[in-house]
């Protein structure tokens, strides 16, 4: 059997072919920037790397007046306050993430918890930097400071307490990747079949045991990858943490003060630098690059599995 | 009038009447005037009939006409919607299953239910069968190891999986998966094992071993099932129950069904002239 006459058999097959290609110009485009921007990056942070090597990421001196540059405290920064982000974020986003996918909630209020967690991922960094500028700052100043002095002998709690800390950063980038792990969450927790959750409740288990037995061991996979994401995402935010953290270039173990990230080291530099410091600064951006490309390489690789995995399951 | 002092014959259609031959006619669930309606709709229309503990009851009856929602009834599976709603009263030895002193979680650890498509968690074979003990706060390794084999064995699965029961369960074949899932649901040792079309995925081979089991089963539990064979409601149960537009339409011993149907409705169905 035969296609009808009248319809032009190729016309369907060659539109999809100018479509095809027309991706795959785009796909190419898109690598060659990502490279065209590393390869700038690197080319310019080359004499750092010449004239610092390894030194630059184990220093914990950044003198621009003495032209001696190292990283070390941004590094300490960016990982603190981009894991304790996501010890802050990941329960309550696990929680938006079950009270979006289960029937706690009557749908509407579902509906509307969604839309305003969608609100705070469309929130620009900067209008999160104003919001903890005159509300966080002043908060963790107050309260930190009467936590340092109850229990300021607990390690990272030491004193003195400042407004603008590794806490106040933390708090903020919280904030702003709970979106990434509710919603991943939530759609690695929709994706259990319904037949699941009926078994587990006609075996007499609570919502609570269905939960935490059946429901979360099987998204957990998916979860790890929100978490993963989230992590990059709070590596490579800029805005918002260089109007929070206190941009300090001395290494302190205290979540009350002042730190710094290579992000909000770039930021914050960039405009006034000159000579090696430049180099130096495009070294930091070119660290900052391979770890959130990378975070985020793994992150999606671990979700792909994972959807595999459950793609192949069902 | 009071509901537990009906007899379990004077519940079933007056035409179609369990005779006490061969049946121990000692009433063990009971459905009374049962009305089910999802939101507005109405899905099953003043139901009465009486089963007796342990013999295998099946229901059968064209796709919709409301088993599944009857079956998830039994076990208040149905609570889990949003705006369903019943009238009438369903007892288990005589004890209203909607009484405000039964707890919905204690009634479903008396009730094993086995789904249509089967439904094994993500997890080990061993902690597939141990989950309604977990549940239920028991941890002693002798105990739930012995259950482990009990269970696995009633279902004939025991010599299949007993090196690898640290697996993941989803490994399994369908009907091991299947098997898992019955041993899973008995475990808890419930009275009652409600399944829901539990062969329709499977293959003959995989549904004869699991109709084999039905009927071992039944020594120890009272069996509701729904299909959609025939066949294997001939080979199966003892009862059978039609229904048809969410009525109960006929229900009787099963071979009295088969071979000698009183409602014109049953007969068209089972000779295969329905719709
Ligand atoms: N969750 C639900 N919400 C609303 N209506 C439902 C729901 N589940 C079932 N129904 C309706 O109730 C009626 C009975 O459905 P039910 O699933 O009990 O039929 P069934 O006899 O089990 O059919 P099948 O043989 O196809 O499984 C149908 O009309 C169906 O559309
Ligand atoms: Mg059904």
């Amino acid at each position: 059997m035969s296609a009808p006459a009248f319809i032009p058999k190729n016309r369907y097959r060659r539109r999809r072919d100018y479509f095809r290609c027309f991706c795959w110009i785009a796909a190419v485009i898109i690598i060659f920037l990502l490279g065209l921007i590393i390869d700038e990056i690197f080319t310019k942070a080359l004499p750092a790397i010449r004239h610092f090597g390894w030194h630059f990421l184990t220093s914990s001196e950044w003198r621009p007046n003495r032209d001696l540059y190292g990283v070390l405290p941004m590094l300490f920064g960016t990982a603190v306050s981009s894991l304790l982000a996501l010890l802050l974020a990941l329960p309550l986003g696990l929680a938006v993430a079950l009270f979006l996918s289960e029937n706690f909630l009557p749908r509407p209020l579902r509906q509307l918890m969604r839309m305003i967690v969608e609100m705070l991922a469309a929130t620009p960094s900067v209008v999160y930097g104003l919001w903890g500028i005159f509300t966080l700052v002043p908060l963790v100043q107050h309260y930190g400071e009467i936590v340092v002095h109850h229990c300021g002998w607990i390690p990272f709690l030491h004193g003195p307490a400042y407004g603008n800390s590794l806490l106040t950063a933390s708090l903020v980038l919280a904030l702003m990747v709970l979106p990434t792990i509710a919603a991943i969450s939530r759609a690695s927790l929709v994706a259990i079949p319904e037949t699941l959750r009926e078994g587990a409740y006609a075996l007499g288990a609570t919502r609570w045991e269905t939960i935490t037995r059946v429901l979360l061991p099987y998204a957990a996979p998916g979860i790890v990858a929100a978490s993963i994401l989230a992590f990059g995402r709070a590596m490579g935010e800029t805005m918002a943490v260089a109007m929070l953290i206190g941009n300090s270039q001395r290494l302190t173990l205290s979540i009350f003060s002042p730190s710094n990230t290579l992000s909000a080291l770039l930021a914050n530099q960039f405009s006034e630098a000159e000579g090696l410091q430049i180099n130096a600064l495009m070294y930091a951006a070119f660290i900052l690059i391979l770890l959130t490309l990378g975070t985020n390489i793994i992150g999606e690789l671990v979700l792909r599995r994972t959807q595999r995995a459950l793609g192949g399951g069902s | 009038m009071n509901p537990t002092s009906i007899n379990s014959t004077e519940l079933l259609p007056s035409s179609s009447k369990v005779t006490p031959s061969g049946v121990t006619n000692e009433t063990f669930i009971k459905v009374i005037n049962f009305d089910f309606f999802y939101g507005k709709k109405q899905t099953l229309f003043n139901i009465n009939f009486a089963i007796p503990s342990k013999h295998v009851t099946s229901f059968i009856g064209p796709s919709g006409s409301g088993k599944s929602t009857l079956l998830r009834n039994f076990n208040r599976m149905n609570e889990l919607l949003p705006g369903v709603r019943h009238e009438g009263d369903i007892t288990i030895e005589g004890r209203s299953i909607f009484d405000a002193s039964i707890e919905i979680i204690a009634l479903r650890r008396r009730i094993g239910m086995v789904f249509q498509k089967s439904n094994p968690f993500p997890r080990s074979i061993y902690e597939n069968v141990v989950f309604p003990l977990r549940i239920m706060g028991c941890h002693k390794r002798a105990h739930l190891n012995e259950t482990v084999e009990r269970s696995l064995r009633s279902v004939a699965l025991w010599d299949e999986v007993k090196d690898r029961l640290g697996e993941n369960a989803l490994g399994l074949s369908g009907g091991q998966m299947q098997r898992l899932c019955i041993a899973r649901a008995i475990a808890g040792q419930p009275d009652i094992l409600l399944m829901d079309e539990p062969c329709s995925a499977l293959d003959p081979i995989a549904t004869a071993k699991i109709e084999e089991l039905i009927v071992e089963l039944k020594k120890e539990f009272t069996i509701i099932i729904v299909t959609h064979s025939m066949q294997q409601a001939s080979r199966v149960s003892d009862l059978t129950a039609f229904f048809n537009f969410g009525k109960l339409i006929e229900f009787d011993h099963t071979n009295r069904i088969f071979t000698a149907p009183i409602e014109k409705q049953t007969e068209d169905y089972i000779t295969g002239r329905f719709g």
